[in-house]
C-alpha cells in the first residue's frame, strides 16, 4: 500500500472531484432521461463517445480551439439525442419499459460500431490544448484543465437548475416527469418534452465526453460502455430520476473511485463502480438521498414478451434439421465452415440458457455471460490444477456455474423490470472484475493458458469434425433438458411468474424459489457452453466472455422468439454464421447486432418463430 | 370458531389512513359481502387479509391462528385464494395452464420446502417424472377440466387458448376457475361482475350461488346490490376506512348510515344501485401507479 501524505490525499481528493464532475455531467443526462422518459438509457454512454471523438476532430484534426469544438460537440450531441428520442424511442412509448431499454441497446451497439469503422477501433492520442502549467493552491496543485472542467461542470448545473426552477418550458419538462398525463392534459407537448430531455442530456453527455478524452488524453470507441455504467451508478446513488442526487452521486463515486484506485491498485478501478451499482440497487433502490419510496411497480407484466401464437416445429422438421446439422461434416470439409457452425452451437446454448430465464421466466439478463465465464474458468481450473478428466471438469465446471452464478444473482430476485436488467449487467461485470483482480486463482489479465483440449474417455478431442459434434451433441442435450423441464410444472410456473408476479405470489408461486431455479437451469447449460469453449480454445482471458456477449445472447433470443427454444437456435444460427459467411458483414457485426435489435423491438417484438 | 377473524386491522399511506381498525368474522360456509363506497379501502382490506399488503396494525386470524403479515404464497398454501378487482389472468398461458397455476401449492413438488435441497429435489423430479409425479400431473389436469367445465361451455372449448384471447367475461370466469383449483378454505372474490352486463351478472349470480350452495365459505366485494342483497347472509358495510354498518342484508340496506355513506343524503338505497362505476378507489388507494420518478 502506498504511503498516504497529506499532498497525496489533496491531490487524490482533486483527482476524485473533477472525475467526479464528468460522472455528475453524465449522469445528469440519465437522470432527466430517466425522469422525464421513465428509461434507463444505455445508449448514453455512446454519446458520450460521439462528443469526445467530435471533440477530437475539432481540436486535433482541425486545429480549433476549444470554445468553437464545445459549440460544436454541443450541437452535434444534441441533434443525435433528437435522432435517437424521435426515431428510436418515440414509438415504443406505450410498450413495456423494457422495450425501449432494448432499442436503446441496439442504438449503442451501432453508434458504437460506426465510430469503430469510421475511425478503427485503436485509441486517438487527444492531447489537451490547454496550457500544462498547474497552480500550486494551498498546498494542492491543480491544472488548468482540472479548473476548466470544474468550471463548466458548476456552469452547466447552475443553467440546468435555474432552467427547470424558473423557465416555463423547465416546468414544463418537471410536469412531464412528475405526471406524463396530467401534463399532457394541460396542453404541454409531451413529446417535444421527451425530445428536450434528450437534446439536453446528450449535450450534457458530449461535453463530457470532450472533457474526460482531453483528461486521460486518448478517445476509443470502447469508452462509451464504461461512462454509461459509471453514469448508472451515480445516478442511483444519488437515487435515479433526481438531478441534484446525480450530481452528488457523481462527485461520491469519482472520489470512492481515486481514493479506491490509490489504496488497492488500478485493475480495482470498475469493482467498486459495480459493487456501488449492486449495493444501492439491493439495500437502498431509492438511492442515497431519495425519498424513501417504493420503487414504482409496473402494472401487469413489465416484461418484453409479446402476445403471440408460437410457430410449432414439427417434430420431424426439427429431427431433419439435426440430422442434416450432424451430416454438415460430410457434406462440406471446409475447416471454416465447421468452426462456425461449432461457435453457433455453443452460442444457441448460451441463447436457450437467456430464453429460460429472460423469456421463460421473465428475468431480463444482461449478465448471462458470467454464467459462460465461471463455467470456463472453473472446468479449466479443475482440469489444470487438480488434473480431473475433462467429463467431470465440464460437468463440474457447469454446476459451479449454476451454483455460484446464481448464488451472485441473488440480489437480483427482489428486483423488477428495468431494474432487473440493470443488476444483470452489474453482477455479470462484477464476475468479471473478480475474475480479472484475484490473480492468485485466475492469472488476472494474462488469463489462462495451456488448457487440456477436450477429450472423452481419454481420447483427444482435436480435429475440427470431432470437435464440431461434439458441441452438437451437448447442445441436443441441453435442449432436451430444458424441454423436459419447460413440459413440466416448472415451465407453467415460470410463465406465470413472468406474465404477474402478484397473482403467482397469490396462488402460492414463491418467486425467489422460481427465479433461482430458472437461474441455475438456465446457469447449467451455459456453463457448460463456457467450460467447452475454455478447452476448444485452450486459452481463456477476463475478456472472452464480455458483457456484449450477454447482449448479443440476448438479441438471438429476441429475434427467435422469447421463450421459443427453436427460436433460440435460429438466432443464434443467424447472427453468428451469417455474418461469417457474408464476409462483408463480419467487420460491421455489431452495427448489424444493433440495427436487428432496434428493428425488431418495433416492428417484431414476438420475434421470429414467435413468444412462448 | 369462525373461519377468518379480523380484529382492528389498520393501514395507513402516507397520512391517508384507508382501513381504519376493522373487525369482521367469516364462519365457515358463510357467505359475506363488503359493500361501500369507492375509496372506503375494501381492496385495501382484502390486500390485508391475502398478504398482498401487510397491516400497519390488527390482527387476522385463520381458525384461530394468527396470520398477520405471512406473505401471500404461505396465506395461500393454507387455503386463502382471492380474484383481483381489474383482473390478472396469465395472459400468455392458456386457460388450462391458468387453473393448473391455482393447484399450485396442491402438487407434491409444493411439499419439498427445505431451501436449497427442496429445491434441488424439485428440479431433478421435473427431469425425472416418475410415475406418481405423472399420476398427480393427470389427475390435476383433470381436475381442472372439471373445474372449466363448472362454466358450461364458456371455458372448456376454449381449455388451450392462450387468456389473452378471451373475451373480457371470460377472463374474468378463467380467474374464478384458477382461484375454485386452489381448493380454497376462504374465496375472496374482488367485484367479480365489474364491467359485465346484465345477462352476465345473472350468469355469475348463479354460479356464486351454486358455489355457496357447495358450502363454500366466501368473502365478496361487489357494487351491484342487489346481487349482495340475494346471495350475503351478512353484508359488512366500509366507509372511508371504518366498519360503519353490519348485519343482514335487509337491515344493512334500510341502515340510514349507510345510505348516506352512499348518496350522503336520505335517499333509497336501491335507486344507487350501480351508481358508482367499478372504481379508481382501490387503485389509489391500494396499489402504487407506475409513474415516472420526478426530475426534482
Amino acid at each position: 500500500m502506498p504511503e498516504f501524505t497529506l499532498r497525496a490525499f489533496a491531490d487524490q481528493l482533486v483527482n476524485g472531484l473533477v472525475i467526479g464532475n464528468i460522472y455528475a455531467l453524465i449522469a445528469i443526462g440519465l437522470a432527466l432521461i430517466f425522469g422525464v422518459a421513465n428509461l434507463i438509457n444505455f445508449a448514453h454512454g455512446s454519446v458520450y463517445m460521439i462528443g469526445a471523438y467530435v471533440g477530437w476532430v475539432c481540436v486535433t484534426g482541425l486545429g480549433w480551439s476549444l470554445g468553437p469544438t464545445f459549440i460544436v460537440v454541443a450541437v452535434v450531441c444534441g441533434v443525435l439525442g433528437v435522432l435517437i428520442e424521435r426515431f428510436g424511442l418515440r414509438r415504443l412509448q406505450s410498450e413495456a419499459r423494457i422495450a425501449p431499454l432494448l432499442a436503446t441497446i441496439g442504438i449503442s451497439f451501432a453508434l458504437d460500431q460506426l465510430v469503430q469503422l469510421i475511425f478503427s477501433p485503436n485509441p486517438q492520442s487527444f492531447p489537451s490544448p490547454l496550457p500544462a502549467t498547474r497552480v500550486m493552491l494551498g498546498g494542492v496543485s491543480i491544472g488548468a484543465l482540472d479548473a476548466l472542467i470544474a468550471a463548466i461542470t458548476i456552469t452547466i448545473a447552475a443553467a440546468l437548475f435555474a432552467f427547470l426552477r424558473f423557465t416555463r418550458l423547465g416546468w414544463a419538462l418537471r410536469a412531464t416527469a412528475q405526471d406524463r398525463e396530467a401534463a399532457q392534459q394541460m396542453g404541454v407537448d409531451v413529446n417535444a418534452i421527451n425530445a428536450l430531455a434528450f437534446a439536453v442530456a446528450s449535450v450534457l453527455g458530449g461535453i463530457g465526453g470532450v472533457m474526460i478524452g482531453m483528461y486521460f488524453t486518448s478517445v476509443y470507441p470502447t469508452m462509451s460502455y464504461g461512462a454509461m455504467v459509471k453514469g448508472f451508478a451515480a445516478n442511483l446513488l444519488g437515487g435515479l430520476g433526481s438531478v441534484p442526487g446525480a450530481v452528488i452521486g457523481g462527485l461520491l463515486l469519482g472520489l470512492i473511485e481515486t481514493f479506491g484506485v490509490a489504496l488497492f491498485g488500478s485493475t480495482y478501478r470498475n469493482l467498486f463502480t459495480f459493487v456501488i451499482l449492486i449495493g444501492v440497487l439491493v439495500l437502498r433502490p431509492t438511492g442515497l438521498f431519495g425519498a424513501q419510496r417504493a420503487m414504482p411497480p409496473e402494472p401487469l407484466t413489465g416484461t418484453f414478451v409479446a402476445n403471440s401464437k408460437p410457430v410449432r416445429i414439427p417434430w420431424f422438421v426439427a429431427i431433419g434439421g439435426l440430422v442434416a446439422a450432424a451430416l454438415l461434416p460430410f457434406i462440406s470439409s471446409n475447416p471454416y465452415l465447421l468452426q462456425i457452425f461449432t461457435n453457433a452451437w455453443l452460442f444457441a446454448m448460451l441463447a436457450l440458457s437467456i430464453t429460460l430465464v429472460t423469456g421463460t421466466a421473465g428475468q431480463m439478463s444482461l449478465g448471462q455471460a458470467g454464467f459462460l465465464a465461471i463455467g470456463g474458468y472453473a472446468s479449466a481450473l479443475l482440469a489444470m490444477r487438480l488434473g480431473w478428466p475433462l467429463e467431470l471438469s465440464l460437468l463440474a465446471g457447469a454446476a459451479i456455474a449454476a451454483a455460484l452464478g446464481t448464488l451472485l444473482m441473488w440480489p437480483v430476485f427482489r428486483l423488477r423490470n428495468q431494474y432487473v436488467a440493470l443488476a444483470t449487467l452489474g453482477i455479470g461485470e462484477v464476475i468479471n472484475q473478480i475474475i480479472l483482480n484475484w490473480e492468485g486463482l485466475t492469472n488476472g489479465v494474462l488469463g489462462l493458458s495451456n488448457i487440456p483440449p477436450l477429450s472423452l474417455f481419454g481420447l483427444p478431442i482435436v480435429e475440427t469434425a470431432p470437435i464440431y459434434w461434439f458441441a452438437l451433441a451437448m447442445l441436443v442435450v441441453a435442449a432436451l433438458f430444458q424441454w423436459r423441464l419447460t413440459q413440466s410444472h416448472l415451465g407453467r410456473t415460470w410463465r406465470a411468474m413472468r406474465e404477474d408476479e402478484v397473482a403467482a405470489r397469490a396462488f402460492g408461486v414463491s418467486l425467489h424459489r422460481y427465479k433461482a431455479l430458472a437461474f441455475i437451469a438456465g446457469g447449467l447449460i451455459a456453463g457448460l457452453s463456457g467450460a467447452f469453449t475454455a478447452h476448444m480454445y485452450s486459452y481463456i482471458n477476463n475478456e472472452t466472455f464480455a458483457a456484449t456477449t450477454s447482449i448479443l445472447g440476448l438479441t438471438m433470443v429476441i429475434l427467435g422468439g422469447m421463450g421459443n427454444m427453436s427460436g433460440a437456435v435460429v438466432g443464434a444460427i443467424a447472427l453468428t454464421a451469417l455474418p461469417e459467411l457474408f464476409r462483408p458483414l463480419a467487420d460491421a457485426r455489431y452495427l448489424l447486432y444493433g440495427v436487428v435489435l432496434l428493428l425488431l423491438v418495433r416492428f417484431r417484438p414476438q420475434g421470429l418463430l414467435g413468444t412462448v | 370458531m369462525a373461519l377468518l377473524e379480523v380484529r382492528g386491522l389498520r393501514r395507513e399511506f402516507g397520512g391517508v389512513v384507508a382501513v381504519d381498525g376493522v373487525d369482521l368474522t367469516v364462519e365457515a360456509g358463510e357467505t359475506v359481502s363488503v359493500i361501500g363506497p369507492n375509496g372506503a379501502g375494501k381492496t385495501t382490506l382484502f390486500n390485508l387479509i391475502t398478504g398482498l399488503d401487510k397491516p400497519d396494525g390488527g390482527q387476522v386470524l385463520l381458525d384461530g391462528r394468527p396470520i398477520t403479515g405471512l406473505p401471500p404464497e404461505e396465506l395461500a398454501a393454507l387455503g386463502i385464494a382471492r380474484t383481483f378487482q381489474h383482473g390478472r389472468v396469465f395472459g400468455n398461458l392458456s386457460v388450462l395452464d391458468n387453473v393448473l397455476i391455482g393447484a399450485h401449492t396442491r402438487q407434491a413438488a409444493h411439499r419439498l420446502r427445505a431451501p436449497v435441497l427442496g429445491m434441488m429435489a424439485e428440479l431433478a423430479l421435473a427431469l425425472i417424472q416418475p410415475p406418481a409425479w405423472r399420476e398427480e400431473r393427470r389427475r390435476l389436469r383433470e381436475e381442472a377440466r372439471e373445474v372449466l367445465a363448472l362454466f358450461g361451455d364458456r371455458l372448456l372449448p376454449r381449455a388451450d387458448q392462450p387468456a389473452y384471447s378471451l373475451s373480457y367475461a371470460n377472463r374474468r370466469r378463467t380467474e374464478i376457475a384458477r382461484a375454485l383449483a386452489l381448493r380454497p378454505r376462504l374465496l375472496l372474490l374482488d367485484e367479480p361482475t365489474a364491467g359485465m352486463n346484465p345477462t352476465e351478472t345473472a350468469e355469475v349470480l348463479e354460479f356464486i350461488r351454486a358455489l355457496k350452495g357447495r358450502g363454500l365459505t366466501i368473502l365478496l366485494i361487489e357494487h351491484k346490490l342487489s346481487l349482495v342483497m340475494q346471495l350475503s347472509d351478512r353484508v359488512i358495510v366500509m366507509d372511508d376506512g371504518r366498519k360503519i354498518a353490519e348485519g343482514a342484508p335487509q337491515s344493512v340496506r334500510d341502515d340510514p348510515k349507510v345510505i348516506e355513506a352512499y348518496l350522503g343524503h336520505k335517499r333509497q338505497v336501491g335507486d344507487a344501485r350501480d351508481a358508482q362505476p367499478a372504481g379508481e378507489d382501490d387503485r389509489r388507494a391500494g396499489r402504487p401507479q407506475a409513474r415516472p420518478a420526478s426530475v426534482s
